[in-house]
């Protein structure tokens, strides 16, 4: 809510007609998040320092974002959905809400015109600007670095304890933080109008089409080349979220926890292989709207940033443990030098031979996560029926957008379900299936709750054929950025070795009517086998005929 | 008055597999007691004023008679308007023209719904349309059965002329006389038909004359006896075990009445309690004979009831003469009843023909069948209902004893009423959703086993010996586990046993066979496969739209994408929904303060209960922790019977979304301290309890909230700390330089005060915690206290267990809520734990307030202000007594009271500025209230349930729902 942007040019009050703003007036001005004023500590010829002062309104900020979105948690992407209601640090921290200030107060400076100092505006001065709080999220100090140096600015970024009576839990995400350096003034406002958010990872309104306008404009002058562009661009057009989403969060609220203390369990396997895939939350709406922007951007490379490329952000993958993922896809070639598969589209593969081996038609996928293997399947006309499961509604809304499920023909439309359901509640939506997908989903439930999974699954559902694939525990030394004991997700409850998973699939076919191949998938490690353990049950033959 | 009743011609029996399938016999035994003779056909009746017509209800009611025949016209007469269902009316509805008869398949297909959906529902339904032709009336008729009704067919047979005089006069009726004239003539060809056909009734109303004076009265069907209600003493499978059937009325308190010859032949209990028989009374035992002349006598002189086995419907059939496989200890019966009288084989044949093939008693509440009755069937008539009652719901496959699969029905029963059953012997009487199988294997050398009805009390006694010996292991629980296959292994496939693990050795891209091959084939253990989990939950339980009714909150409704949100967070963070007896209520502030500088005090508290009649109020302290609901058990044998625990687990621990509170072994640390307090101080005895729920709050709130507090808000403090100071240095520097912004250097030097306040306002609530040490645990209720389970006792001391009396009934279920003591009492349970262990557990401190009483006020005011100016977070004004009662009903748990300082962590740390304050008490309080009240009711719900012993989906829809309405977008500030 602070900036000071200083400057040594001689006459250095020449900042005064460069910013519209005269150094021995107080200027007001009203924003959507409060009050906004620009003064002066010091005009001398010397030194001239011009600051920004934002005050917050904080009731105002959740009385509107509540009443513009018509429903709570909706207010904005990541972090906000969570904390609109909550008490937070917009009121103090150099956020979003500074740099729309920013943008409505320097708005001329920032466009680069002058009428009384022409020549000013492309002269570059040596320029101070002072961000006595400014958050740092998933990053820290280094991360201002990365974004900034490329930019030609010295970073001074001194850390804050989040409390000085708790030294042990450690430093704020906020920096006090000056940047020094010699930049045309309208560079440097719009560079810290677009990091400012970027760096606080999280935006207070709505992303829209209009945002990525926004951004290809800004940054048209120095976005493009720059290192982290992809980081920038992602970060920048935050995620949204829908209506079950909003709901959880109300659940987390009523838990005292944080917006990422609701972990997505319905992405399974996105550390060790998803990573290089879109995130479907990111892309799904906003890169359609990319391809507009792609009009007026003059750099195609702006567009992959948007989520194709390979992501080198671990921590914008939510659940995910960071800097685990470049380990999982550190050099991933084959021993003849072809470049290996990533492991969930290995996995994929995988269950559809297995499927197909089977003769499965009708199949149902138990926790599809955002439905990449759902879409394989609805691909393939051999399949005449797909259910589509997972308890979370959100990671439905995803698979039918992947699936493009309003433009289907009728004829496909028929062939799939989307069910919301649970592995520990029985469902006779699905009993009788040829086969039933259970990939990389045990993991995340917790141990004592497996009997109930087992009795829904075999007890109750009794597929012809259930596919189960789940990490191996053993493989996990392979992954260099994974520390020891660590598992490859947050929310996995457990990983087992190979001996584990096999002594369950014992219990499994101990119990039910079923016989269980088990093997892997991935490449295969003399020591600590494959990366993913599959079994593949099957109903006994006598069984199959009394299905129910 | 005419009137035909005839027999269906119902598959008796489903064969089972250990003996060939017998020619299918008509059904010895009817529901309905009417003579079947048929008559009035051939010739009128003679004397008007004629009998009603009798018709069961529920049942489908078919009107026969051509057009014109004033079937309409009876119909409004007899029946109210939405019973009928006319096919004219159908017509009119998809084609606009009621005489459309293009549109009459459409109106049957719309007709056959609307049917379908009443008969499904158990109502009365009348078919108001010609049918004359045969087809038409076989489409009924295999609609009622397909509802398990009886179809009734009432014929209006008018002469010809009337009919085409009739419709001459109605202008949109363009029949020719042709029409009448078929119409007339199929059905005089169909009348001698009908009760073949399949109605179980059938009218014939043969003129003007009778159809003007006929009456309709309703009969119950011979199942419906709900007047009764008891107390029952409902008596398991008997098999001729005459001795351990008087051993076990004696002990029930009956008085048993001898003949000369000194034969039990009737008992009766002194306080007019009356036995029911379950079936199976025959075969196999030593005494048949006996056990039949005793159960006779009983139900002829209206001591006991009796619902048939499948022995019994066996036996009638071979008393008949008919060819029967003589097995399962037939010929046993046969033996003995030869040496009895033809006198005495003939009373036991009429008495096995008469039974009824089930009995709902008692308002409906109990359901006695023999092998068990799913609620589709209960109340209702058919070969299939009594198929179900007599045989279970077979799956047509036999077990590896080559006795028959039967489907787990009682694993899917959600029926309101409680069904108790035999037919399969089970080591061991065990309620699943709120049905009990009581035959305990007597003449397999178990025991006699009776279950007293309403008091839920098992008694039973020992059989004296084997008198026959199973054809599959007694101790197994075989009954609801769907066959195993004979062990099949392809022989291509290579085998290993279980535990030698080859390596996987597929590879890398691509996947190939899997490698390791398990098959334990037939050497499956039975005890994992389903029987062992027969609490598992339907999504059908909790998901949709719901209505839950609830004891003391009225009716509580459930939307869809709350429940939905609920099941993922139920599915992936909760505990086990065994323990899962209660989820606590939201709370909601009081109305706002006016008072300057406040959102809350105490006066709009008490003034909210004064104003809603309750004047006995208790204040008690708000800890600022986490809410925590912690079942504990007194021993791991209690927690693996009642909760089905695994090894290890004596309890829970878990938050108000129902996760787990902590990590396991830190649960197991507290629950055995907890226990250990519960010992101390006596508890655990004097509430005879082998389980106990508390409520209350776990401390310090950073053991649990941690990251939310050092994200959120410790990260807050850090941001203002890091920028206000600057701010205020750079303002200070331009008001020395003449630039007008005092004002604005005096509102930041606020906030930054402000955001100082907020730090100190969170942070007596964080201390640190290693293991239990630093942990506090404030139970500030006792929600629920459950019995001991008994240990299974062996069959010779079946006995000592009969005496253990009501604390001990078999399920170990019995239990109470204590929600009608007062909270006084249960904080002084709390002080008491406390007492015992003063470093885990804390006391909650309390005053009592009259809110009529300004002295009172006064008081319980202070009291508020003290607590939160050291730092506390305020307090909780409940109504004094439990559950009290307001003017509107049931009076609010308890509303918080916060304190200043504290809620600067939830509005802000510049809340208390007056320019903020002004626009933050504009809050809604409606929702909030009503949300606390709902969840409340349904909290109070789930434990009034619990401790009645009501299935695990009853409990667990009302914590579920609980969790579904915290979904709900409220404002989370309240």
């Amino acid at each position: 809510m602070f900036l000071t942007v200083s400057t040594t040019y001689q006459p250095a009050t020449d900042l005064g007609f460069l910013l519209h703003k005269h150094p021995d007036r107080v200027h007001r001005f009203d924003t959507a998040a409060g009050p906004a004023h620009v003064f002066y500590p010091e005009a001398t010829d010397a030194r001239c320092t011009a600051a920004l002062l934002l005050e917050v309104d904080p009731v105002g900020l959740v009385r509107g974002s509540s009443r513009s979105t018509g429903r709570r948690g909706q207010a904005g992407g990541g972090r906000d959905t969570a904390g609109a209601h909550y008490v937070d640090d917009r009121p103090y921290a150099a956020s979003s809400l500074l740099a729309v200030a920013m943008a409505a107060v320097f708005s001329t400076a920032m466009a680069g015109r002058c009428r009384a100092r022409p020549e000013l505006v492309t002269t570059p001065l040596p320029l101070s600007i002072r961000l006595p709080s400014l958050p740092c999220r998933g990053g820290g100090a280094d991360l201002v670095r990365r974004l900034f140096e490329p930019l030609g600015w010295q970073v001074e970024a001194n850390p804050l304890p989040l409390d000085p009576n708790f030294p042990d839990w450690g430093d704020a995400p906020h920096h006090d933080v000056t940047l020094t350096g010699t930049a045309l003034l309208a560079d440097a406002l719009t560079q810290a109008y677009v990091l400012l958010p970027v760096l606080d990872d999280a935006k207070h309104y709505h992303v829209g089409r209009d945002e990525i306008d926004k951004l290809v404009r800004e940054g048209a002058r120095w976005l493009p080349g720059h290192p982290e562009q992809r980081l920038i661009a992602r970060r920048y057009l935050a995620h949204r979220s829908g209506l079950a989403t909003a709901a959880l969060t109300q659940l987390s609220v009523a838990e005292d926890l944080t917006a990422e203390g609701i972990p997505d369990g319905f992405e399974p396997g996105r550390l060790t292989s998803d990573a290089t895939e879109p995130d479907p939350a990111a892309n799904a709406e906003p890169d359609r709207t990319m391809e507009t922007g792609l009009t007026t951007n003059p750099e195609p490379g702006l567009i992959q940033a948007a989520g194709q490329g390979p992501s080198t952000v671990p921590s914008t993958v939510p659940g995910a443990v960071p800097g685990a993922v470049q380990g999982a896809d550190a050099d991933p070639v084959n021993g003849d030098g072809t470049p290996e598969l990533p492991l969930a589209e290995q996995r994929r593969r995988a269950i559809m031979a297995e499927l197909r081996t089977a003769g499965a038609r009708r199949v149902a996928d138990v926790g599809c996560g955002a439905g990449r293997l759902v879409a394989r399947l609805v691909a393939d006309r051999a399949f005449t029926e797909i259910v589509a499961v997972d308890v979370s509604h959100r990671a439905l809304e995803l698979t039918a957008r992947r699936l493009h499920v309003e433009q289907m023909s009728d004829r496909d439309r028929e062939r799939v379900r989307l069910v919301v359901s649970s592995l520990l509640y029985r469902d006779d939506r699905l009993t009788g299936m040829d086969a039933i997908v259970l990939s990389e989903v045990v993991e995340h439930v917790d141990p004592p709750r497996l009997p109930v999974l087992a009795d829904v699954l075999l007890g109750h559902a009794r597929p012809g054929t259930l596919l189960i694939t789940t990490p191996n525990r053993e493989y996990n030394v392979r992954y260099d950025g994974l520390p020891p004991g660590v598992l490859r997700h947050r929310d996995h409850r457990f990983e087992w070795t190979r001996a584990e998973f096999t002594a369950w699939i014992g219990d499994l076919v101990a119990g039910y009517p079923y016989r269980a191949r088990i093997g892997g998938i991935g490449a295969d490690d003399p020591e600590v086998g494959q990366p993913t353990q599959l079994a593949v049950l099957e109903l006994a033959a006598p069984e199959r005929g009394a299905n129910r | 008055m005419s009137e035909t009743s005839q027999l269906p011609s119902e598959p008796s029996e489903p064969s089972e597999p250990s003996e060939p399938s017998e020619p299918s016999e008509p059904s010895e035994l009817s529901e309905l007691s009417e003579p079947s003779e048929l008559s009035g056909l051939s010739e009128p009746p003679k004397e008007p004023p004629v009998a009603p017509l009798t018709i069961p209800n529920p049942s489908l009611v078919v009107l026969v008679g051509v057009t014109g025949s004033g079937k309409s016209t009876f119909a409004r007469r007899h029946f109210l308007p939405t019973q009928v269902l006319s096919s004219d009316f159908c017509r009119g509805l998809v084609a606009d023209d009621e005489n459309d008869q293009s549109a009459t398949a459409d109106a049957f297909d719309v007709l056959n719904f609307i049917a379908a959906r009443r008969l499904t529902a158990g109502r009365l339904t009348v078919v108001d349309a010609t049918n004359v032709q045969r087809t038409s009336r076989a489409r009924l008729v295999e609609l009622a059965r397909a509802h398990d009704v009886l179809p009734v067919a009432i014929v209006l047979d008018v002469p010809e002329s009337v009919c085409v005089a009739r419709n001459a006069d109605r202008p949109d009726r363009a029949f020719g006389a042709h029409v009448v004239r078929r119409q007339h003539g199929e059905l005089r060809r169909s009348l001698r038909g009908l009760a073949r056909e399949g109605f179980r009734r059938v009218h014939v109303l043969r003129s003007e004359a009778e159809i003007a004076a006929a009456t309709i009265q309703y009969t119950p069907l011979l199942n419906d006896r709900r007047e009764l209600t008891g107390p029952f003493d409902v008596i398991g499978d008997v098999h001729g075990c005459r001795d351990e059937l008087e051993a076990l009325l004696i002990r029930l308190g009956y008085q048993l009445r001898r003949d000369d010859e000194g034969r039990a032949v009737g008992g009766a209990h002194p306080e007019g309690r009356r036995a029911i028989f379950l079936g199976d009374l025959v075969d196999r035992g030593p005494d048949t004979p006996g056990v039949l002349r005793l159960a006779m006598g009983m139900v002829a002189a209206g001591e006991a009831f009796a619902v048939p086995g499948n022995h019994e419907n066996k036996l009638v059939r071979a008393l008949r003469g008919r060819q029967v496989r003589i097995g399962h200890g037939l010929a046993e019966s046969l033996a003995q009843l030869g040496r009895e009288t033809p006198e005495f084989r003939t009373e036991v044949e009429q008495f096995c023909d008469g039974l009824v093939s089930h009995l709902v008693l008692d308002g409906g509440r109990l359901v006695v069948a023999h092998a068990g009755l799913k609620e589709a069937y209960q109340g209702r008539a058919s070969g299939r209902v009594r198929s179900f009652a007599l045989y279970g719901d077979t799956t047509g496959e036999s077990d590896e004893y080559g006795l028959p699969v039967r489907y787990p029905w009682a694993r899917d029963y959600r029926g309101k009423a409680m069904v108790l059953y035999g037919h399969t012997p089970v080591p061991e009487p065990r309620w699943e959703n709120n049905t009990l199988c009581l035959d305990t294997g007597c003449v397999f050398g178990g025991r006699l086993t009776a279950l007293r009805y309403p008091e839920r009390e098992l008694v039973s006694v020992p059989a004296a010996r084997e008198y026959f010996e199973p054809r599959r292991p007694l101790t197994e629980q075989h009954t609801e586990q769907p066959a195993e296959g004979p062990a099949t292994r392809p022989e291509e496939e290579p085998s290993v046993d279980d535990g030698a693990v080859d390596p996987p050795a597929a590879g890398a891209s691509d996947p190939g066979p899997a490698s390791l091959i398990i098959d334990t084939g037939a050497s499956v253990d039975r005890t994992t496969g389903p029987t062992a989990r027969p609490d598992t939950l339907h999504v059908n339980d909790v998901l949709g739209r719901r209505f839950i009714e609830t004891r003391h909150g009225g009716r509580v409704r459930i939307e869809e994408p709350n429940a939905l949100a609920a099941l993922e967070v139920m599915s992936r963070f909760a505990v086990d929904p065994r323990w899962l007896v209660y989820l606590p209520p939201t709370m909601s502030p009081p109305p706002t303060s006016t008072l300057p500088g406040l959102l809350e005090h105490p006066a709009e508290a008490f003034e909210a209960y004064r104003a809603d009649g309750v004047e006995d109020l208790l204040c008690e302290q708000k800890h600022m922790g986490s809410r925590a609901v912690v079942v504990v058990c007194r021993d791991a044998a209690t927690a693996r019977g009642r909760f089905g625990a695994p090894d290890g687990v004596t309890g829970a621990v878990f938050t108000r979304t129902g996760r787990p509170f902590l990590a396991p072994d830190l649960t197991e640390a507290l629950l055995a301290r907890l226990r250990a307090a519960m010992a101390t101080s006596g508890l655990w005895d004097e509430l005879a309890a082998g389980w106990a729920v508390f409520d209350g709050e776990i401390m310090p709130w950073s053991a649990k909230a941690h990251a939310l507090i050092r994200r959120q808000y410790a990260a807050t403090g850090a941001a203002a700390r890091a920028a206000l100071p600057v701010a205020v240095d750079a303002l200070a520097r331009a008001v020395g330089r003449g630039v007008d912004v005092a004002d604005l250097l005096e509102r930041t030097r606020g906030r930054a005060a402000n955001a100082d306040a907020f730090t100190a306002a969170y942070q007596p609530y964080c201390w640190p915690v290693d293991g239990l040490d630093g942990l506090r645990f404030a139970p500030f209720m006792l929600l629920a206290a459950g019995g001991v389970a008994p240990a299974a006792p062996p069959i010779d001391q079946a006995a000592a267990a009969v005496a253990g009396g009501a604390g001990h009934a078999g399920d170990g279920q019995t239990a109470r809520t204590y929600l009608h003591q007062d909270n006084l009492w249960h904080l002084a349970v709390a002080d008491r734990l406390a007492a015992a262990d003063p470093d885990l557990l804390a006391t909650t401190a309390r005053i009592r307030v009259n809110p009529a009483d300004p002295d009172s006020v006064a008081a319980g005011t202070r009291w508020w202000e003290e607590l939160t100016a050291a730092g506390g977070e305020g307090m909780v004004v409940k109504p004094f007594a439990g559950l009290a009662r307001g003017k509107r009903g049931l009076a609010l748990a308890g509303v918080k009271v916060r304190g200043r300082e504290y809620l600067r962590i939830i509005y802000g740390a510049d809340y208390t500025e007056a320019v903020h304050l002004e626009r933050l008490r504009e809050r809604g309080l409606g929702r909030k209230r009503s949300l606390a009240f709902r969840e409340y009711a349904l909290g109070l719900e789930a434990l009034e349930r619990t401790a009645a012993g009501e299935p695990l989906w009853r409990v667990h829809e009302c914590v579920f729902a609980v969790l579904a309405l915290e979904s709900e977008p409220v404002d989370p500030r309240l």
